[in-house]
Formats: C-alpha cells, structure tokens, sequence
C-alpha cells in the first residue's frame, strides 16, 4: 500500500547487454515506502541481474536507478548501500572467519564515527562508538533469535540461520530498501514460515520498502502486494497477485504453451 | 561474557608486559656485563625486534586483508635507508655529540617515525594501481614493486653501490649514524623492545576496531562486503600503506642492527634471513590472521636459521644432513611442508595469544572435559 506518493527507489528504463546479448530491457520500477514488491520469473529471466544493478555491481548501459529522487549513475556498490540500497545473495556469503556478531558489526562501518587515532590510543569517543555498536547488532540479531549465538563462528551456523544472519547484515547498513534474492531457497516448509514472519516484522519495525526475488510461487503470492514478472529481460506483466496468477503470459512462461 | 573481559584483559596484558619489560631490563643490568649476553644475546634480540614487527606487519596484509604481497621487503629498505641517512644527516649537521645523549634517542625515535611515514607514502603509490588486482597477478606486481624499489635504491648515487653500501659511508654509518656497535647494542636493547611493543599494540588495535573488521570482510568476501556499504578499495589501500609503515619501521630497526646497509639483503630471495619470501613464510608458519603467531614464528624462524648457521650440533650431525644445512632455503621449506601438514592453518591459527584468552581457554577446557567425564558415566551406569 503506497504510503507516499514519490516511490523510494525507481528505474527508468534500466537495461544492459553482455556482448550482443539484452539481458535485461527496459525495465521499470516504482516502490514505495512500507512496500513488499516480489520480482519473479523463470530460470535465466534475468532477476539477479536486474539486483544486480539496483546494487550497482552490474553497471547499467542504459537508463537510471533513481533512489528518493536522486539518480544513483556512476556510483560504486559501497556508495549504492550508503544511499540506502542493501541486499542479500542467492548463494550466501556471509563473512565466514568472522563470529556472528562481527559479520553485523562490519556491516556499522560506514557509520561509525571514529578515526584512526581514537581506535589506536581507545579514546572514550571510541569505546562510546563500540559500545553503542553492540547494543545496536544485539538488538537486530534478536529479532532473528540469534542474539545466544553471537560469539559463533558465523561459517557454524545451520543453514537457515545462515540466511537470517545475511537479513540481519543488510538491515545494519541502515538501508531504506532491501532486496532479498530468493531468502528462502533451500529452507523447509517450517523454515520458510518462519523466515515470512521475520520478513514481515523488519517491513513494520522499520518502515522500509523490500524487493523480493522468489521462486515458491505460493510464498510470493501470500506475501507480495504487487508482483512484476520478468521473462528473457523483459516485463511481462506486473500487478496484484491474483492478476499476475491469471495472466495468461505468465502461465505461459512458467508452464510453456 | 566476551565484554566483561574486555576491559579486564587489557589491563591485565598492560600490567604484565609493563612488568615483564621492567624485569628484563633489571635482568639485563645484571647480565649485561658477561660477554655471552654482550656478544651473543643481544644482537639476537636485535635481529628478532624488526623481524617480528616485519612479520607482523605482513601479517595485516596477508592474513587480515587476504592480499598476496611479495614485495615486503622493499619497504622495508626504504625505512633501512631513509633511517640511515637521516641519522647521518643529524650527526653532519653537529645535533649530537655521542650516541648516550638523550638528544640522540630523541632523533632515533625521529628517524624511525620518519622512516615509517616514507614507506607508508611508497606503500601508498604502490598500493593505489596494485590493489586493482587479485590474487597471483597481485604477487605479481608486488613482487615488481618490491625489486624495483630496491633497484632504485640501489642506483641513487648517496646510498648505493657507492654509497651507504660499500666503501667509507657505511664505515660513517656504524661510526656516527645509527649502525651499533655490539656495546651499543645492549644500552640500546630496551629501545628496539620498546618499539616492537608499541608497533605490536598499534597493530592489535587496529586489527580490534572498525578497520581490522573491515579488512577481515575483504578477505571473507569482497562483493558481500561493499554490499555491506564498506569501501573496498579505501580500506585495502590504507591497510597496505599501514602495514608499509610497520616495515619501514622494521627497516629503521634493522639499520640500527647493522653496521653497513646492502640492497641485496632486502631482495625477493637470497641466502640469508631477510627477504620477501622468508618474510611469507614466517607469516604463513606463524598462522594467517594472528600477530602473536607471526611473532612466535619469526623467533622460531630466526632461532632455526642461528642454530643452522652457528649452532656446535651441527658438526656432530652426519655429512648429508650437514650439506642440507648449507643451504638454509632447503630447512625452510621442510618446516614449512611439516606445520602444512599437520597445522594447515599455522601454528597459532586465528587464535590470539594473552594471558586472559589463556586462562579462559584453560577453563573452558576443563569444563569440556568434565563433561565429557560425565557424558562417559552416564553412559556406563546407563549401559
């Protein structure tokens, strides 16, 4: 439900090409604030790619990812996550060495605001920053109940709560929206329940809007208020979920003719 | 649980290396006067300073950052001589009579600061095109960087082939400039530990702050890590001009230890202790991602390589181990193949020596085998 009538992040007709191939064209997008959109279509439709860009790891050749009205062209991944644009990964990468809690922490790096003196001589200004740095990673590996499991090696985690820790990561970057790619592949049923409920809690707690790249069908469909569905780089159809569930193109793509 | 020993272990580690440092400099007043501790201990003492400082600062880049850089020893030239000839300046220029003049130790600390500053800023013009690569490509550059720096010294008129190298400059050096005597060398041992100390401190207090998570982030995953908003190539560029800093303040170290400075000493590879590769070694040995392992491991490596070198034993041994021993290279590389083996992550690992981590990690090993007890009990009454 669009809160605001100027979207937080939008694309205008984003595309790019490997060589001579389109993978991804014309693509546009609005969300708004408090917003879960989903992004699906088949294998190779070019959804990564589309995140991709929104993230600034790919570089676009043509058109704009603008983010609250300011174009994001040119910028470095790290300056797209400081502008407000965070993200998970299809294929985890966590930072592995690193004990749970670290992995959140190194996502406050940006934000933490002391310079190599104060940490080499440990002035009061950082241990001020250190600990309110803690208190903050503390607060949001709660939400995913992960706070008992902190000091582990974040590699030993189960692989669920693996893809809760790369959630939590993301929201320490103090983003204004999140873009999950596939949160729940290779979790069970109860896992995904679970995952659903923690995705919703984030969307309300922090007022963010999400983008939601899936491919269980029923999960988007519970869960996304306005569904767009890419197939071989272009739109094919975007709207509510009983919609897109009775577009005849998307049957078509998921199922063949 | 961890917090609550923050504040407790510094203190502890403060207290007991002050009062380690204190104990050993008693020590020394009492041992100084016998010729085995003049002659034979603290040039040792000298040698392992800069090489656990330069270990440890490789360690940064290679274990902390994750980058392959083969050019350490460049670096650490380029503190040798900026050093060397900065003390050199000072003495032509009349600042200091005789080397026990508090003056003197005044400039000295000046020199190395001085010397640590030049090879950050060449660590830094290296580091800014080099750090676009990864990997092998990486080792590749660096490995350039590291030869022509030392090609470069070598050819400037005031400190190469003619210069501080050979001939009556270095007769200047160990005279008037930094270079001390085996006498020297003990008056001046609490110095050289004194810096290691610090150089140790400031790099754990780097690695345990915001940077040393941002570095470790790199080395786990770069794209996840700018994902996470930290600016990759700021941190690995500033990691390796820091750690050029350290090794140039090796070098400052080393200068003091020597009586006549050598280009070749500070090349890729060759027959003696210092150089690029040795330096990898030790940091591998020592364990990737642990300063107190790569301080560990540059003692050990030293002890091994005196002990080859000077060590009574070895002419007890039989003449084909004997001719192994010529060439140090050859130890080296079986030590390496054997801690590979058996540590495949080094000696120390991750882990971190001190005395809190000690005495936390003794506990919780008794907690681990009691239970373990208790586990084996209740399966016995229960079988």
């Amino acid at each position: 439900m669009p809160e605001t009538k100027t979207p937080v992040l939008e694309t205008r007709k984003l595309g790019i090409t490997f060589g001579g191939l389109k993978a991804v064209q014309d693509f546009n997008i609005q969300i708004y604030q408090g917003e879960l959109m989903g992004l699906i279509g088949p294998n190779g439709a070019g959804k990564t790619t589309v995140f991709n860009m929104l993230t600034g790891v790919y570089v676009p050749t043509e058109g704009t990812v603008i983010l609250n009205g300011v174009p994001l062209n040119g910028r470095k991944t790290h300056q797209f996550v400081e502008a407000g644009v965070a993200r998970t990964f299809q294929n985890i990468r966590l930072f592995k060495e690193m004990s749970v809690i670290d992995n959140v922490k190194a996502a406050f790096t940006k934000d933490v605001k002391y310079n190599m003196l104060d940490a080499t001589f440990r002035t009061p200004n950082f241990w001020k920053a250190e600990r309110e740095m803690t208190k903050k990673a503390l607060e949001l590996l709660t939400i995913f109940h992960l706070e008992d499991k902190a000091e582990l090696l974040s590699a030993n985690l189960p692989y669920g709560q693996q893809r809760k820790l790369e959630i939590a990561r993301a929201l320490a970057t103090n983003m204004k929206v999140l873009l999950l790619d596939e949160p729940a592949a290779g979790m069970n049923p109860t896992e995904t329940a679970e995952l659903l409920e923690c995705i919703n809690t984030i969307r309300d707690r922090f007022g963010i809007a999400i983008l939601l790249i899936e491919h269980d069908m029923s999960l988007v469909m519970n869960v996304c208020e306005r569904i767009l569905v890419i197939d071989y780089g272009q739109t094919i159809a975007a709207g509510l979920p009983e919609e897109i569930a009775q577009n005849p193109k998307v049957i078509a793509a998921y199922l063949g003719e | 649980m961890k917090r609550s020993t923050t504040a407790k272990g510094y203190l502890l580690n403060t207290v007991v290396l002050a009062v380690a440092f204190i104990a050993f400099l008693a020590l020394q007043n009492v041992m100084g006067k016998s010729g085995g501790f003049k002659l034979i201990l603290a040039p040792c003492l000298w040698q392992c300073c800069y090489l656990i400082v330069l270990a440890a600062s490789l360690n940064l880049v290679l274990g902390f950052l994750g980058q392959l850089s083969l050019g350490h020893c460049g670096f650490m030239a380029i503190g040798a001589y900026t050093a060397a000839l900065l003390s050199l300046a000072c003495e032509r220029a009349g600042l200091y009579d005789d080397k026990s003049s508090p003056v003197f130790i005044l400039i000295l600390f000046g020199c190395i600061l001085l010397a640590g500053i030049l090879a950050a800023l060449v660590g830094l013009l290296v580091g800014i095109p080099a750090l676009r690569l990864k990997g092998d490509y990486l080792a590749i550059i660096t490995l350039g960087f590291g030869m022509i720096i030392v090609n470069i010294i070598n050819n400037l008129p005031f400190c190469g082939q003619d210069g501080l190298a050979q001939g009556s400059a270095s007769a200047s050096l160990y005279k008037n400039g930094l270079g001390f005597g085996t006498s020297s060398k003990v008056t001046f041992l609490w110095f050289a530990l004194l810096v290691t100390l610090i150089c140790l401190t400031m790099m754990f207090m780097f690695i345990r702050s915001k940077y040393g998570r941002a570095i470790k982030a790199i080395r786990d995953d770069e794209i996840a890590a700018s994902a996470s908003g930290i600016n990759t190539s700021f941190y690995k560029v500033f990691t390796f001009a820091y750690s050029a800093f350290f090794a140039g303040v090796a070098g400052a170290l080393y200068a003091c230890a020597n009586a006549t400075l050598s280009t070749s000493s500070f090349a890729f590879a060759n027959g003696g202790i210092l150089n690029s590769t040795f330096v990898v070694v030790m940091v591998v040995l020592g364990g990737m991602g642990s300063l107190t392992g790569s301080g560990a491991a540059a003692v050990i490596m030293f002890f091994v390589n005196y002990q080859i070198k000077n060590g009574t034993w070895v002419a007890l041994l039989p003449a084909a181990v004997q001719s192994i021993f010529a060439y140090p290279m050859l130890v080296y590389a079986i030590i390496l193949i054997i801690v590979i083996m058996f540590r495949p992550k080094g000696i120390f690992g991750t882990y971190e020596f001190s005395l809190i981590n000690l005495s936390r990690d003794i506990k919780l090993h008794h907690t681990r085998k009691a239970g373990e007890k208790a586990e084996r009990k209740g399966v016995e009454t229960h079988a």
